[in-house]
């Protein structure tokens, strides 16, 4: 069994910590026996890259993605294998996100940075902005493109499957869902769920926050994204 | 009133469900959080939202709504289409937004 946390922010999230850069973020996890970490920035993939290839080199698997806000208002993660799938989930996130510009004052910075912390670009539009994509839509984009989609936080009282909707479709086409143990699950939407695997994750958007909720998963080794999928299974 | 003199009066489109136009409307409720309805709505009451997705149906004929009213000219989806004909409850149209549109059913069914 191994540890994974699907779920954290870097400083590229307005509401992500300073601190959440490549390095601090892969020591917290090797420090907390993370073998698995998630990379989801708010609308963004743009600093998954970099957190990866630090991964990769301390002996952390980062999978790498966005959490997407649908335009429900549901919060989904989305996660894909690779370089150039990265770049196409960016530039589809890209295509379909309503922009507004980003006041930094009130939201956050959103930087862009590389391995060392310099920061390489600002994006300045509000990343925590709905896009125009259903979660129907995502659900398609996941299956045509061998994406992993988990609606994030289910259970949360704002920007969850279950706020947003009322209740989990019947018929979903989610690799897994994701609770968040700090909020209550009805015992009706824990039976609507028992057909996903049920992960909890921490939702970091601070380094101490890494690893405070994880799931443990039976992974095949070497660890690699098809192995994660099978042990979502 | 029914379903079918507030649609005439507001002058709403009917994208489906037909058959539920003698429904009797009781009052409405905007939301656009489908849990909140789910909690808060009343039997009878015409719901104005924006959100099209299919379980806005199944909050329909759950709470027995009379009918949905989908704000801003947007437009359901096939699967709601479907399920409106199935349960009778009829889903229809406006162009204007919610605040717009609630003003207008509140004094025509106060």
């Amino acid at each position: 069994m191994i540890k994974a946390d699907f779920h954290i922010h870097t400083v590229l999230s307005p509401c992500g910590d300073i601190e959440m850069t490549p390095v601090n973020i892969v020591n917290v996890a090797k420090e907390r026996g993370l073998s698995v970490i998630g990379i989801c920035d708010h609308n963004s993939t743009l600093n998954a890259r970099v957190v990866r290839e630090v991964g990769a080199e301390c002996g952390v698997y980062v999978m790498t993605g966005a959490e997407i806000t649908t335009s429900e208002e549901i919060h989904v993660l989305i996660f894909v294998d690779g370089n150039e799938a990265l770049d196409k989930l960016q530039k589809y996130i890209e295509k379909h996100i309503n922009r507004v510009p980003n006041n930094p004052d009130l939201f956050g910075y959103q930087p862009v940075i590389d391995r060392c912390e310099n920061i390489l670009d600002q994006v300045d539009y509000l990343l925590i902005n709905s896009t125009d994509l259903s979660i129907d839509d995502l659900e398609d984009y996941a299956g045509s493109s061998g994406a992993i989609i988990i609606p994030a936080h289910i259970n949360k009282p704002s920007n969850s499957l279950i706020s947003q909707l009322g209740f989990i479709p019947a018929g979903s086409r989610f690799n897994a869902v994701e609770i968040f143990p700090e909020s209550p699950l009805s015992p009706a939407d824990r039976e609507a769920c028992s057909c996903y695997r049920m992960l909890t994750s921490s939702d970091a958007h601070y380094t101490h926050h890494i690893g405070k909720f994880y799931t443990e998963l039976d992974v095949n080794l070497p660890i690699s994204f098809n192995n994660i999928l099978d042990a979502l299974k | 009133m029914n379903v079918k003199e507030l649609a005439e009066k507001a002058n709403l489109n009917l994208f489906s469900g037909a058959a539920g136009l003698d429904r009797q409307v009781t009052g409405g409720y905007s939301s656009d959080l489908l849990s909140d309805v789910m909690g808060y709505a009343s039997e009878g009451q015409v719901w104005i939202t924006l959100q099209k997705h299919r379980n806005i149906m199944a909050v329909a004929s759950l709470k027995d709504l009379a009918a949905i009213i989908l704000v801003k000219g947007f437009e359901p989806e096939p699967d709601v289409l479907e399920l409106s004909e199935k349960e009778g409850i009829p889903v229809l149209g406006t162009q204007k937004q919610a605040f717009e549109i609630s003003g207008e059913i509140f004094n025509l069914i106060k």
